[in-house]
């Protein structure tokens, strides 16, 4: 490179007259008029892409959800625990087969119940029951918990979130809509029979 | 012959007359690099840039066929392995192309920090850089995203997990990042938008930024020991350099890069051509929960990290670490802008290449047979060996039918075979008394589930007994229980007797 090129790259000045800007001039008072006009539609334009972007996040967690029938209570056998699939009660048309939801229903006995997610309390992997060893085993990093949802062992710093329930006509229903996770416990509510006296009076 | 070659020059000039682009690509093409820098080792910039034109190109081949619905993903790309004419391959290109191109950018990274190219006056090209690392590790998850399997299911489901981690607005995090309350059709599209439009196209203006001040700063000087960085002295220094030693990048730079770019592109065609598209592995439905979810590889050491996170200190660590690690990538050459380039005075930086490289290696190892997971179908599965059974009575056979019943194998190995959640039992009763043994079953601890309510006193019974048998294939000398062999002698008796006396009521 010549010496003549070191202070930048040798961009040659421009052959037309540069018209010097007065600094207060009508010009650039309209220049400045024009940025400010932009940054305004700007701002206006950013409400409705903010909103929409947004959207999702700004809605309540109770707006998600409503009650949905799992079965007749019939159909689940006392001291059983067992893999129910439904259907999200919000779907779109573009969902397919990731609208369904699956839960692990344990009915206790009578119309005692424990719905439990099927996402790991750690990070959402499907957990698996093994009736034999009355456990819930993750296959991702090995969280397993007992028969009553509590923790057992592994990463899961707590026991498996579970549905509020309710039994109306004889129907086992919960209430479902979002992905369980440590930020909303699938239900905010304590469940309607507290699980933890009906242990003790069992053993 | 002469007539076309002017009417072609002429064709040329019209051209050049509205573009003039002739003087500043001539000019970039020529620009003088420092001679030693015309080197093998300064290719994997523009590998990493040619291989995210192979990934540009190859994506949108693909996307002419890919349906971005949730419902209709996973069927997409098998119709686009299996019925579209050379479908597979293209699938397989990109699949591979992702990998180097992950891989040759931070090759490209720790070459630049090893030769101390971030410093002076080339601050802004290696922050600009993180990003570029951070955006292509982008582009690899969401590609994965975009590959609707189950495995794609279920990262969504751990990436929601740890959004709604975040203190106070994780669950409106999750649903911005889901684009509605669960994972379905609108975090597919998203992920679609982010892969195919915002990502890439950030990608492309930085790429874009970031040759532009090669071009600009030149080409770092190789290192020298001794050869210190000043910001009074290296402008003048490197001028001096250049003008004096100088060659033009073009030629006697470029074709190595051209030849290693070439290899590139050909290894990431051998490699589609041999192992082929990755997947779709099983379709992306949540009610079958039959699978071991596992990311793709550039992810796997994550995968391990949070398998080995202690609970409490798992949310902090990963928004803390993270947060720590790129701040200080970023910070890099504002801090150490001077001094010496050459690794041979720069032992910290030699010291923590290498420490980084075996962690992630390390790491990534453990993340591609994940000892800390159960193996699920191990218990119905995996043979107990006959050695385990030969002369066993029919009390230990029982316990050996218990053992496989009550998966004890998903989580412990017997013969080799079975999980590495929890020790090998194959010489248990070597390091366990009968005693160690009931109370381990039945209360649990150090990581181990408590079976005292899924086992019967009779099954338990039966269980330890095969459990006692288990003395390794070389039949070690069975745990003895100090205490117990030193009251039942006698031994312990007359020293103890009036203390025990006085305790007992």
């Amino acid at each position: 490179m010549s010496p003549e090129n070191e202070s930048g790259h040798g961009e040659p000045v421009g052959t037309e007259p540069v018209h010097v800007v007065q600094r207060d001039s009508r010009r650039s008072f309209l220049f400045k008029l024009s940025l400010v006009l932009n940054g305004a539609v700007g701002a206006v334009l950013a409400v409705p892409v903010v909103g929409y972007l947004l959207g999702p996040a700004l809605k309540r967690d109770e707006e998600y959800k409503s009650w949905v029938s799992l079965g007749a209570v019939g159909d689940f056998p006392e001291g059983e625990t067992r893999l129910v699939d439904y259907r999200n009660p919000v779907t779109t048309g573009s969902d397919g087969a990731t609208g369904n939801v699956a839960c692990w229903v344990r009915r206790i006995q009578g119309n005692q119940f424990q719905v439990f997610a099927i996402n790991c309390a750690h990070l959402g992997c499907p957990v698996r029951w093994f009736p034999q060893s009355h456990l819930f085993m993750c296959p991702c990093h090995g969280g397993a918990y007992y028969e009553d949802g509590s923790r057992a062992s592994g990463p899961p710093e707590r026991g498996l979130f579970e549905y509020q329930y309710s039994i109306t006509n004889g129907k086992l229903m919960i209430n479902a809509g979002q992905m369980p996770t440590l930020s909303n416990q699938a239900c905010n509510q304590k469940p309607l029979i507290q699980i933890g006296s009906n242990e003790e009076e069992r053993s | 012959m002469a007539g076309l070659k002017d009417r072609a020059f002429g064709i040329y000039a019209w051209f050049e007359r509205r573009l003039g682009l002739e003087k500043p690509i001539s000019e970039a093409a020529a620009h003088p690099t420092p001679p030693r820098s015309a080197s093998w080792w300064y290719v994997f910039g523009s590998a990493a840039t040619v291989l995210f034109m192979l990934q540009v190109v190859t994506g949108i081949l693909l996307a002419l066929v890919y349906t971005p619905s949730a419902g209709e993903a996973w069927a997409s790309l098998q119709f686009l392995n299996h019925q579209i004419t050379l479908g597979w391959f293209l699938r397989a290109i990109h699949g591979w192309g992702s990998d180097f191109m992950v891989a040759i950018v931070l090759i490209h990274m720790m070459q630049v920090f090893l030769f101390g190219a971030y410093k002076y006056p080339r601050e802004l090209t290696w922050i600009l850089g993180v990003f570029l690392l951070l955006f292509t590790l982008g582009m690899a998850f969401t590609g994965q995203v975009l590959r609707f399997d189950q495995d794609a299911y279920w990262g969504l489901g751990i990436g929601a997990s740890i959004m709604s981690r975040v203190p106070w607005i994780g669950g409106n995090l999750v649903h911005l990042m889901l684009g509605g309350p669960i994972i379905a059709g609108q975090t597919l599209s998203r992920f679609f938008a982010l892969h195919v439009f915002v990502i890439p196209g950030v990608l492309i203006a930085c790429v874009a930024v970031h040759i532009w001040m090669v071009l600009r700063l030149g080409v770092n000087e190789w290192p020298m020991p001794g050869r210190v960085v000043s910001k009074a002295t290296y402008d003048r220094e490197y001028h001096e350099l250049t003008a004096k030693t100088g060659v033009p990048f073009v030629p006697d730079a470029a074709w190595k890069d051209a030849v290693f770019a070439a290899a590139i592109l050909l290894s990431v065609v051998a490699c589609a051509l041999i192992f082929g598209p990755f997947g779709p592995g099983g379709q992306p439905d949540p009610t079958i929960i039959q699978t071991a979810p596992k990311p793709d590889f550039f992810f796997l050491w994550i995968y391990a990290v949070l398998a080995y996170l202690p609970a409490d200190l798992e949310t902090p660590f990963l928004f803390i670490a993270p947060t720590v690690v790129i701040v200080g990538m970023l910070l890099l050459p504002l801090v150490a802008g001077e001094g010496e380039k050459h690794w041979s005075r720069r032992p910290v930086a030699v010291l923590m290449v290498a420490v980084i490289a075996v962690t992630l290696g390390v790491f990534t190892h453990l993340g591609t047979f994940t000892p800390w997971s159960p193996i699920m179908d191990s218990w119905s599965g995996d043979p107990t060996p006959a050695y385990f059974l030969k002369g066993r009575s029919p009390l230990e056979k029982q316990g050996a039918l218990v053992l496989q019943n009550k998966q004890c194998r998903n989580c412990h190995e017997l013969g080799g075979r079975g999980g590495m959640r929890g020790p090998a039992l194959d010489a248990i009763a070597a390091r366990m008394t009968e005693d160690q043994m009931i109370r381990q079953v039945l209360q649990g601890g150090g990581n181990m589930p408590a079976y005292g309510k899924a086992l019967s006193p009779a099954e338990t019974r039966a269980l330890v007994a095969f459990l006692m048998t288990l003395r390794g294939k070389s039949n070690l000398a069975p745990a003895i229980d100090a205490s117990r062999t030193l009251t039942q002698s006698g031994a312990m008796r007359i020293p103890i007797a009036p203390a025990a006396a006085a305790k007992t009521p």
